[in-house]
């Protein structure tokens, strides 16, 4: 069985005055899919994603989520997907689960579901024995965990993750992916990564697209993209060698 | 809200307020009761609460002066503390409109402004009503309620200004900075401009004798016209016309000595109704200025663009 189409976008253009920040960009996404999005810093991917959320309003092309408009219907869209910023912000002065509740009442999640799904999430994310500290005494990794718990309060079926791993240590790097790994698995959610790391990408994303200067280059599986940049043959291969080539060509 | 609430900032300048109020009311109360003495009660007594100056200066002025930081405090860093720690974005993600997150800043402060001001006032009557022993009667009530409608509204004009600093501005220290320097500006520059204007437009010299009536006249409406321009000057014209109800005119009118003798035989106090006609143009133009200045505010938040900083 064919599976949904969960974003699609056809000639997706962005621009800042004269300067173009994503350019013609035709994209699809199937569900259940992890999909890494790559490309150097400022090549627009922070852009496209706030594309797809209806943040900002792209300069012309056309945009589904999950079948919806963002840009006409943003409240739809907001409603069933989840969004992970970059560097995510709390309210330091509240503890974790005052935050998660703060976030399912804005989702208009009764209080007593919501209760159950606030643990439940920070079970996911192992952060249960951390509850009741204020959010501002988090280490960096705990932080980004509890922003992946936030985002699971609304049950979503598609999740988008700008630089989820930037900035931790090994060790929380290696529970982020795992943690995105296991969501996509187990609860069947379509994750779109944005990203930069290139060997992370390459632990969990089924398909990737690389995006230099507002142009997406390449899209697909990783190791047909090995194949048609690298030669049929080569056994070893690594997502940052296909990178560069088609950096250096860009 | 909830916010507000338990910031420490919030409870300072609360206190700071409920403080200097209390004291206000206790002094005047204690020299309302000297004077009144065995002498027949004047009317509008308890008014006097609130607008006489005792030995520093009146609840209504100090409001009138000190009110806006009320409302500065309450919204200089609302949407740009969001935005600096980057819970703005995530915000906007979740399901709701983005006109509701201002909404809500400015709703949210209005009415924490509302509960301040009320509970001022009901300390201070109590206060009064120990101190003088007179209860207030229905008119002076009313008085109060207007005066409360429009306190309110001159703190949320102050509190649309600060928000929309914080719209603006990316830091927050710039922008209680700039709704600071706003604040001084119309405190006390515009007066002096005011004073400046009038004096290059229609000279009066400072003996004022042998001046032509019609100069300063001028000098008098020129004056009163350019300090207009200071949302506190409407609010001060506004509330002491309000409070005190042997005020009739907000401006300057000459009389002759006819009209004074009969003027002093008649002096009653207005009706609730005729001030209030005389400050209707004021409140008109507090709430334009109030929403005139939420409206730019709104504006410019649902166009800016949502990057992370």
């Amino acid at each position: 069985m064919e599976r949904q189409i969960v974003i699609e976008a056809e000639g997706l253009t962005k621009k800042y005055g004269h300067q173009v920040a994503v350019n013609d960009l035709n994209i699809q996404i199937r569900e259940g899919e992890v999909f890494g999005f790559l490309g150097p810093n400022g090549a627009g991917k922070t852009t496209t994603l706030l594309m797809f959320l209806g943040l900002t309003e792209p300069t012309s092309g056309k945009v589904r989520v999950i079948g919806f408009d963002p840009t006409r219907d943003p409240f739809h869209v907001k409603e069933k997907i989840g969004y992970l910023p970059e560097n995510v912000g709390f309210y330091d002065d509240m503890d974790a689960r005052q935050n998660l509740q703060y976030i399912a009442r804005l989702n208009r999640i009764p209080d007593k579901i919501s209760a159950g799904r606030i643990d439940e999430s920070l079970k996911v994310v192992d952060l249960l024995e951390e509850v009741g500290k204020k959010v501002g005494t988090y280490s960096k990794g705990m932080r980004q965990r509890l922003g992946i718990a936030e985002v699971l309060i609304k049950e979503p079926k598609l999740i988008f993750l700008d630089e989820p791993t930037i900035g931790l240590d090994p060790d929380g790097t290696n529970r982020m992916l795992d943690l995105i790994h296991s969501l996509s698995r187990e609860k069947n959610i379509t994750i779109f990564l944005s990203s930069h790391l290139l060997d992370q990408v390459q632990r969990i994303c089924d398909r990737v697209g690389i995006m230099i200067k507002g142009d997406l280059v390449a899209m697909g599986p990783i190791e047909e993209l090995a194949k048609k940049k690298l030669g049929v043959d080569k056994e070893h291969y690594t997502l940052e060698e296909i990178y560069m080539k088609y950096f250096k060509e860009a | 809200m909830e916010d507000h609430f338990s910031s420490i900032r919030f409870l300072l300048i609360s206190a700071l307020i409920v403080m200097v109020g209390v004291i206000i009311a206790s002094m005047v109360g204690m020299d309302i009761q000297e004077e009144s003495k065995g002498v027949a009660k004047p009317t509008f007594l308890f008014l006097w609460l609130f607008t006489s100056t005792g030995k520093l200066f009146s609840f209504v002025q100090f409001i009138g002066f000190f009110g806006p930081l009320i409302g500065i405090f309450l919204g200089f860093d609302s949407i740009n503390r969001e935005r600096v720690s980057r819970t703005l974005s995530k915000l906007l993600s979740q399901p709701i409109y983005r006109d509701s997150v201002i909404n809500a800043k400015f709703l949210a402060g209005a009415a924490l402004i509302a509960i301040v001001l009320v509970a001022i006032v009901l300390i201070i009557s109590g206060l009064g009503i120990r101190l003088i022993g007179v209860v207030p009667g229905s008119e002076e009530v009313s008085r109060l309620v207007i005066y409360l409608i429009i306190s309110i509204l001159y703190i949320s004009f102050w509190l649309g200004i600060s928000i929309l600093f914080s719209v603006v501005f990316r830091s927050t220290a710039t922008s209680a900075l700039a709704s600071l320097a706003v604040w001084i500006f119309f405190s006390f520059f515009v007066s002096l401009g005011a004073g400046f204007l009038a004096n290059a437009v229609a000279p009066v010299s400072q003996s004022g004798t042998g001046m032509a009536l019609e100069v300063v006249e001028k000098h008098e409406k020129v004056m009163r016209v350019t300090s207009y321009l200071s949302p506190m000057n409407l609010y001060n014209d506004a509330t002491s016309t309000i409070l005190n109800p042997m005020r009739k005119a907000t401006k300057l009118t000459f009389v002759g000595p006819m009209e004074q003798l009969s003027m002093s035989r008649f002096q009653n106090p207005l009706p609730l109704l005729q001030s209030l006609v005389i400050v209707i143009p004021h409140l008109i133009s507090i709430v334009a200025i109030t929403v005139l200045c939420f409206g730019v505010c709104y504006l410019v938040f649902m166009r800016q663009e949502i990057r992370t900083v």
